[in-house]
C-alpha cells in the first residue's frame, strides 16, 4: 500500500471524525438549557476528534516512513488505520456539554505553532550535526592539520594503488585563499565602493522619480539568478578579462581567471551592498544631515564627514554580511572560476573556491565513503562556520547601530 | 503676564533700533501645494534679538528656513519673494548658498550634535569654510566659541569626548558654539529650548542676552515669557500670515490686533 | 571676558580671494563626488542592460527555427503498419524508415546532412494527432540540423579553412540549392518550448527542464508556506521571551544567511543518505528549498504581524475571543498580504537556486518532462547550467533563451509581489 495514500485515508478519516463529533455536539447543544451550560461550540469537538484520530495515526506512520522502508506493509496499513480509529472513539465517548474541547483543541493547536518554529532550530542542528559527522569521517583518514594547513589540494583518489597520485592530496589552504581572493577581496573592491555610491547617489542627489525607476532596477539585479551571473560570468566577461591580461603583457592569463569570477560576483552583491548602505544611511537622523547643512556645508562635506561617519556601524555590517554572501556564492565560481587549486595573487590566473570544490566533488558518481566525497562535507563545514560568525558579528554590529539612533 | 515680566519688558525697550541686516519682502512658501508662508514682509535688524510667535503650524519655522534658505532642501519646496542680507538678493544666482548659511547661523528646536568629539563638532565649521590658517588658530576658535556659549568651564577637561554624551541643555549651547564658530552676521534659532529643563533654558536665555552685542538674533518660540525676556521685537504669525510685528513691549503691553491680543493672553493657540 | 574675545576677531572677510578660491574648489569637489556617484550608478544599471542585452542578442534566435519543407508519403508498408491503428501500434510504427527515404527525395542526395535526424518524431506526431493520415501523402516541414541552423543565422563564418569550419562545404552547397528553391524557412521554434532535454540542439527544449520547476516549487511552497506562516505567528503572537525563542530567532536569522548550497549537503546527508529519498526527485529538490525558504517567510511574515496594530488584537479580544481565535481570524487575514508578498519574493529566489539542487542530483537527463513527484527530473536553472557546459555550439542560443525565459518567469513573479504589496499594503 502506497504511503501518499495511506496518509490521505487517515486525513479522510479525521475528516469523518470531525463530521462525527460535530454533529453529536450539534445534538446536545441543542438540547441544553442555555448557550452557556454547554463549554465549547460544536466545530471545537468536532476538531477534537479530529485531532484524536489524526495524531495516532500520523505519529505510526511517520515512524514508518522513518524506519521501514520501502512503503508500509498491508499489516502496517492495519495498524495506522486502526490507531487512528481507536482514537476517535475514545475521543467521541468523552464529549458531552461540560467537556472542554476548545481547551483541548487549542493546546493541540499551540503545539503545532510550537513545532513549526522550533524546526528553524531543528534545521540548523541538522545542517551542523550532518556536516560535522560527515567532517568526522573525513578526519579519520586525512588529518586536520593537513586539511587546513595543507597546500596541495588534488582529491582525485586512484581507483587502482599502483596509479600516479593514488594517495590524493586534501591541503584546503589554496581553496581557502581562492575563495577570499575572489568573494572578499575582487568583489568586495568592485561592490563596495559602487554599492556605497549608488546608495549615496540615489538618497542625496536623485530626483524622487529617478529614485522610484532606479531603485527597482537595482532590485532586478539583485534577483537575477546566480546561474545567469555565471553563464555571463563565463560567456563574456572571461573571454574579455582573459584578452586584457594578453594585452597586459601577462601570458599565462587563462581562460577561467579569479578576476572574471570576482567582478560578476562584484556586480552581483552591489544591490546587496547598495541596500544596506541605504538603510545604514536613512537610519542616519533628519536633524544631522540639516545641522551640516545649516553650517555652509556642501552635500558632498555633509555625506562624507557627516552622513557616512554616523552611518559606518551599519555600513560596516552590511559589508560583513555581503562578504559572507559572496564567499557562499557557487554557480559563478563553478561556471567562471575554475578548478585549479593555485595559490596565486594573479587575478588572471584560475582559482578555485571552497563552493566550486564542493559541486566538482559531489557531482557525477562516485561511492558515498570516499576521502573525495567527505572532504566536500569538511569543506562545508569551514563555509557554514565562516559564514555563521561573520552574519552573528555582522547582525550584532547592525543591531547596535539600529538601537544607538532609535 | 506677571509683572516681573512686564519690568523686564520695559527694561529691554532701550534697544536702539539700527538699520536692518536682512529684509524679507512679500515672502510665499508653498509645500507642495500647500500655501504655509503667504506674503510676509519683516526687517532684521542688527543688534535685536527678533522673536517669532504664534500657534503651532502658523509658518514661523518656515518664515525662519527661508533667512538660510533652508527650504532649499525640502523636496517640493518652492519660495518667492524677495530676501536680502546686507542689501544682496539671497536668492540671486551670484549669492552662495554655502556662504550664505555661514553668514546665516541656525539652532534647531532639538540638539543635533555631530556624532563627534565635542573639539570636533565646533571645529567643523571652521574646518569646512577653511577659517583657520593654523591649528592653534583653530583651537582659538573653538574655545572662544564655547566661551561664548558659555560651556568652556563645562568641557574644556573633555573635548574629546563624544558630543552626544553631553546633557541635553549642554548639547544646545554645543550647537550654539558649532554655529558661531564661523562668525555668522544672524543666528537663526528655531525653540532652542523647548526640549530643555528650565535651569538650562535660564542658560541659553542669558546666552543669547550676551551674543545679542554681535549678531542679529532671531528666535521662534512657543514660551510667551521667553519672547519677553530675551527680544526686543516680536512677530505674531496666524496661519501663514504675519499678523503683527512691532517692539516686543507694545506687542506685549498693547497689542493692535485682536487675534495677537487674544493669542497672547491665551484666548487660543 | 566676552567684550576682549569678540574684540580677538575680526568678522570673516568672504570676498577675500582666498576664501573666495577654496569656496570655488569646494564646488568643484561637490561636482566631481555627485559626478562620481552618478557613474557608479550607471555603471551598476548599465551591466545590467548589457547582461540582459548580452543575453536577448544570443538568445532571441533560440525561439526561430529553421526548417526544411519535406514531402511524404506515410505508407503502411515502410511503416511496417499492419491493419492495427491502435494508438501503440502506431506510436512503435517504423517512421524513421519513411523519413529517411522521403527526405532523400524532397532535399535531394545530401538533404540527410541538411535535415535534423530527429525529424522523424514531427512525423508520428501528426500521425497520432490524426491515425487518418497514414496511407496519405503530406507536405511537412522539419527542422534542420543545428550547424545548418547556425548557419542559417549567420552564426557560423566559414572562414579561410573550411575544413575547420563545423559546417561541412557540401552541406553549405545544399542549403545555398535548397534556399534557391524555397524549401527552407524560418519559424517560430515551437520545439523549444514543447520538447524535453536532447542531445541535439535542434532538438531540445525547456518543458521538462520547467515542469520539474513547477513541480519543486510546489513541494517547496507546501511545506514552507504553512510552517513559515505558524512559526512567525507562533514568534510574534505567543512565544515568551526566553532563552529558548531567543535560541529560535537566531537560527533562523542566521539560517536566512546560510549559503544555499550547505543546504544542498544538508537535503544530500539527510533527505538522500539518511533517509533513502530518491535521488533526482522533485519531492527531495522541494524538500531542500524549503528548508532554504523557510526563513525568509518566517522573516517576513512575522514583519506583516508586527505591522497589524495591537487596536484590532484588542478589539477581538475585548469581545471574548480566545488568543487563538484573535489570531487566526483577525490578525493573520490583515497580514496575509504581507505574508504572501514575502513567500513569493522567497519563492523567486527558491526558482532560480542551482547549487543546493546540483547537491541532490537534479540534473538528471530526461528526454520527457517528469510525471511525479519522485521522477527525475531536473529545474531550469540547473538545465541552463548543464547546457552552458555544452560544447556543441548550438546550446549557446538555447541556454540564452532559457535565460530569457526564466527571467521573464522571476520577473512576472515579483511583478505579482509589487502589485499585491502596492494593492493591498494599509498604512496604520
Ligand atoms: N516639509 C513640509 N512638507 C509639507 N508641509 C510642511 C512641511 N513643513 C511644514 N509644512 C506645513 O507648513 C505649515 C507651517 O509649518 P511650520 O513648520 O512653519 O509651522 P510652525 O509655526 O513652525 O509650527 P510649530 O510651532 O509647531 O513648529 C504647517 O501647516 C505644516 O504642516
Ligand atoms: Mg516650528
Amino acid at each position: 500500500m502506497d504511503a501518499t495514500f495511506l496518509l490521505l485515508l487517515a486525513c479522510g478519516l479525521a475528516l469523518f471524525g470531525y463530521v462525527l463529533g460535530r454533529q453529536r455536539a450539534a445534538a446536545f447543544t441543542a438540547r441544553a438549557p442555555s448557550w452557556r451550560a454547554v463549554h465549547s461550540r460544536p466545530g471545537f469537538h468536532g476538531s477534537f476528534v479530529a485531532l484524536a484520530v489524526a495524531i495516532p495515526a500520523l505519529l505510526l506512520l511517520g515512524i514508518w516512513a522513518a524506519v521501514g522502508r520501502p512503503g508500509p506493509s498491508a499489516v502496517g496499513a492495519a495498524i495506522v488505520l486502526l490507531a487512528g480509529l481507536a482514537g476517535g472513539a475514545l475521543a467521541l465517548r468523552r464529549l458531552e456539554p461540560s467537556f472542554r474541547a476548545r481547551t483541548w483543541v487549542e493546546r493541540a493547536t499551540m503545539l503545532v505553532l510550537l513545532a513549526a518554529s522550533v524546526l528553524a532550530i531543528v534545521t540548523t542542528v541538522g545542517i551542523v550535526l550532518s556536516l560535522i559527522v560527515e567532517s568526522i569521517r573525513f578526519f579519520e583518514r586525512v588529518p586536520v592539520t593537513e586539511f587546513l594547513f595543507g597546500t596541495r589540494w588534488s582529491p582525485q583518489t586512484a581507483i587502482r594503488a599502483d596509479q600516479v597520485g593514488s594517495s590524493g592530496a586534501f591541503g584546503a589552504v589554496p581553496l581557502f585563499w581562492g575563495t577570499i581572493f575572489i568573494g572578499a577581496i575582487i568583489a568586495m573592491a568592485v561592490a563596495v565602493p559602487l554599492g556605497l555610491l549608488s546608495a549615496i547617489y540615489l538618497s542625496q542627489y536623485a530626483s524622487g522619480i529617478a529614485r522610484r525607476i532606479l531603485k527597482p532596477v537595482l532590485e532586478v539585479l539583485a534577483g537575477v539568478p546566480t546561474v545567469v551571473y555565471g553563464y555571463f560570468a563565463a560567456l563574456t566577461v572571461a573571454p574579455a578579462v582573459r584578452q586584457l591580461g594578453l594585452s597586459l603583457g601577462i601570458e599565462d592569463a587563462s581562460a577561467e581567471s579569479a578576476l572574471a569570477a570576482g567582478l560578476v560576483m562584484g556586480i552581483m552583491i552591489i544591490p546587496f551592498v547598495s541596500s544596506m548602505a541605504d538603510d545604514a544611511i536613512n537610519a542616519v537622523p533628519q536633524a544631522m544631515r540639516d545641522g551640516s547643512l545649516a553650517m555652509g556645508a556642501t552635500s558632498s562635506e555633509t555625506v562624507r564627514l557627516v552622513i557616512i561617519p554616523a552611518a559606518l556601524p551599519g555600513i560596516v555590517g552590511g559589508i560583513l554580511l555581503a562578504v559572507s554572501r559572496a564567499i557562499g556564492e557557487t554557480m559563478i565560481v563553478v561556471m567562471a572560476a575554475g578548478l585549479a587549486a593555485n595559490l596565486t595573487l594573479n587575478p588572471f590566473k584560475s582559482v578555485t573556491t571552497v563552493t566550486a570544490q564542493i559541486v566538482q566533488l559531489l557531482t557525477g558518481d562516485q561511492e558515498f565513503d570516499s576521502a573525495k566525497t567527505l572532504s566536500a562535507f569538511a569543506l562545508g563545514l569551514v563555509l557554514f562556520l565562516i559564514t555563521l560568525v561573520l552574519n552573528i558579528w555582522a547582525l550584532r554590529i547592525v543591531k547596535r547601530y539600529r538601537e544607538a539612533y532609535e | 503676564m506677571s509683572i516681573d515680566t512686564l519690568a523686564r519688558v520695559a527694561q529691554n525697550q532701550r534697544s536702539v533700533d539700527a538699520r536692518p541686516l536682512m529684509t524679507a519682502r512679500d515672502v510665499h512658501v508653498w509645500y507642495g501645494p500647500k500655501h504655509a508662508l503667504k506674503g510676509v514682509s519683516l526687517d532684521i535688524t542688527r543688534e535685536n534679538v527678533t522673536a517669532f510667535i504664534g500657534p503651532s503650524g502658523c509658518g514661523k519655522s518656515t518664515f525662519l528656513r527661508c533667512f538660510n534658505r533652508m527650504n532649499d532642501t525640502v523636496a517640493g519646496a518652492r519660495v518667492e519673494g524677495r530676501i536680502e542680507l546686507d542689501g544682496q538678493d539671497i536668492h540671486a544666482p551670484e549669492m552662495d548658498v554655502v556662504q550664505l548659511r555661514a553668514r546665516v547661523g541656525m539652532v534647531f528646536q532639538k540638539p543635533n550634535p555631530f556624532p563627534k568629539s565635542i573639539y570636533e563638532n565646533v571645529a567643523y565649521g571652521p574646518r569646512i569654510h577653511g577659517l583657520a590658517a593654523s591649528q592653534g588658530e583653530l583651537d582659538h576658535i573653538v574655545e572662544h566659541s564655547l566661551q561664548r556659549a558659555g560651556l568652556w568651564d563645562e568641557v574644556k577637561d573633555r573635548l574629546q569626548d563624544s558630543g552626544t554624551a553631553l546633557s541635553g541643555g549642554q548639547q544646545q549651547r554645543l550647537c550654539i558654539a558649532r554655529a558661531i564658530a564661523v562668525d555668522p552676521e544672524v543666528v537663526l534659532m528655531d525653540e532652542p529650548c523647548s526640549a530643555l529643563d528650565p535651569i538650562a533654558t535660564a542658560k541659553v536665555e542669558e546666552l543669547i542676552e550676551e551674543l545679542r552685542g554681535r549678531y542679529a538674533i532671531v528666535i521662534v518660540t512657543h514660551n510667551m515669557q521667553q519672547a519677553a525676556r530675551v527680544s526686543q521685537k516680536t512677530a505674531f504669525f496666524h496661519l501663514g500670515e504675519m499678523v503683527e510685528y512691532g517692539d516686543t513691549s507694545q506687542i506685549f503691553t498693547n497689542p493692535r490686533e485682536a487675534r495677537t491680543r487674544d493669542y497672547i493672553t491665551g484666548r487660543y493657540g | 571676558m566676552t567684550a576682549v574675545a569678540a574684540a580677538s576677531r575680526q568678522p570673516t572677510d568672504w570676498g577675500h580671494p582666498r576664501l573666495a578660491q577654496r569656496l570655488r574648489r569646494r564646488h568643484r569637489s561637490e561636482r566631481l563626488f555627485r559626478a562620481i556617484g552618478l557613474s557608479a550608478l550607471v555603471v551598476a544599471v548599465g551591466f545590467l542592460a548589457l547582461l540582459l542585452g548580452t543575453m536577448l542578442k544570443d538568445g532571441v534566435s533560440g525561439f526561430v527555427q529553421t526548417q526544411a519543407r519535406i514531402d511524404t508519403t506515410l505508407d503502411p508498408a515502410t511503416l511496417e503498419l499492419s491493419a492495427d491503428r491502435s494508438p501503440e501500434a502506431l506510436a512503435s510504427a517504423n517512421y524513421l524508415a519513411v523519413y529517411l527515404r522521403d527526405v532523400r527525395e524532397s532535399l535531394g542526395q545530401d538533404g540527410v546532412r541538411i535535415a535534423s535526424i530527429n525529424g522523424w518524431t514531427e512525423l508520428r506526431r501528426r500521425v497520432l494527432e490524426d491515425p487518418g493520415l497514414v496511407g496519405q501523402r503530406l507536405t511537412l516541414w522539419v527542422p534542420v540540423r543545428s550547424e545548418v541552423d547556425q548557419y542559417a543565422k549567420g552564426r557560423i563564418d566559414v572562414g579561410a579553412d573550411p575544413t575547420l569550419a563545423p559546417i561541412r562545404p557540401e552541406q553549405v552547397r545544399a542549403y545555398a540549392r535548397l534556399e534557391a528553391e524555397g524549401r527552407i524557412r524560418k519559424a517560430f521554434n515551437r520545439t523549444f518550448l514543447s520538447a524535453a532535454d536532447s542531445t541535439s540542439p535542434e532538438s531540445a527544449g525547456i518543458r521538462g527542464a520547467f515542469v520539474g520547476s513547477l513541480l519543486t516549487i510546489l513541494v517547496t511552497l507546501a511545506l514552507a508556506f504553512p510552517v513559515g506562516v505558524l512559526a512567525a505567528i507562533y514568534l510574534e503572537e505567543f512565544a515568551p521571551k526566553n532563552r529558548w525563542t531567543d535560541l529560535i530567532e537566531v537560527s533562523i536569522n542566521n539560517l536566512a544567511a546560510v549559503p544555499s548550497i550547505i543546504f544542498g549537503l544538508l537535503g544530500l546527508a539527510v533527505f538522500l543518505n539518511t533517509m533513502g529519498l530518491p535521488r533526482s526527485a522533485p519531492l527531495v529538490g522541494g524538500m531542500t528549498l524549503a528548508l532554504m525558504t523557510l526563513p525568509v517567510i518566517v522573516i517576513a511574515a512575522r514583519a506583516a504581524i508586527k505591522a497589524v496594530p495591537p487596536s484590532i488584537r484588542e478589539a477581538a479580544l475585548g469581545i471574548g475571543a480566545s488568543r487563538l481565535q484573535t489570531v487566526f481570524q483577525h490578525v493573520a487575514p490583515l497580514a496575509l498580504p504581507g505574508i504572501l508578498t514575502g513567500t513569493i519574493i522567497g519563492v523567486a529566489r527558491a526558482l532560480g537556486e542551482t547549487a543546493p539542487l546540483l547537491m541532490v542530483g537534479m540534473r538528471a537527463f530526461i528526454v520527457d518532462a517528469p510525471r511525479g513527484f519522485t521522477d527525475p527530473a531536473t529545474v531550469l536553472p540547473v538545465q541552463i547550467f548543464l547546457w552552458s557546459d555544452d560544447v556543441n555550439r548550438g546550446f549557446v542560443e538555447k541556454t540564452s533563451a532559457a535565460i530569457l525565459v526564466l527571467l521573464a518567469f522571476l520577473l512576472a513573479i515579483n511583478a505579482v509581489a509589487v502589485y499585491l504589496r502596492n494593492r493591498y499594503e494599509r498604512k496604520w
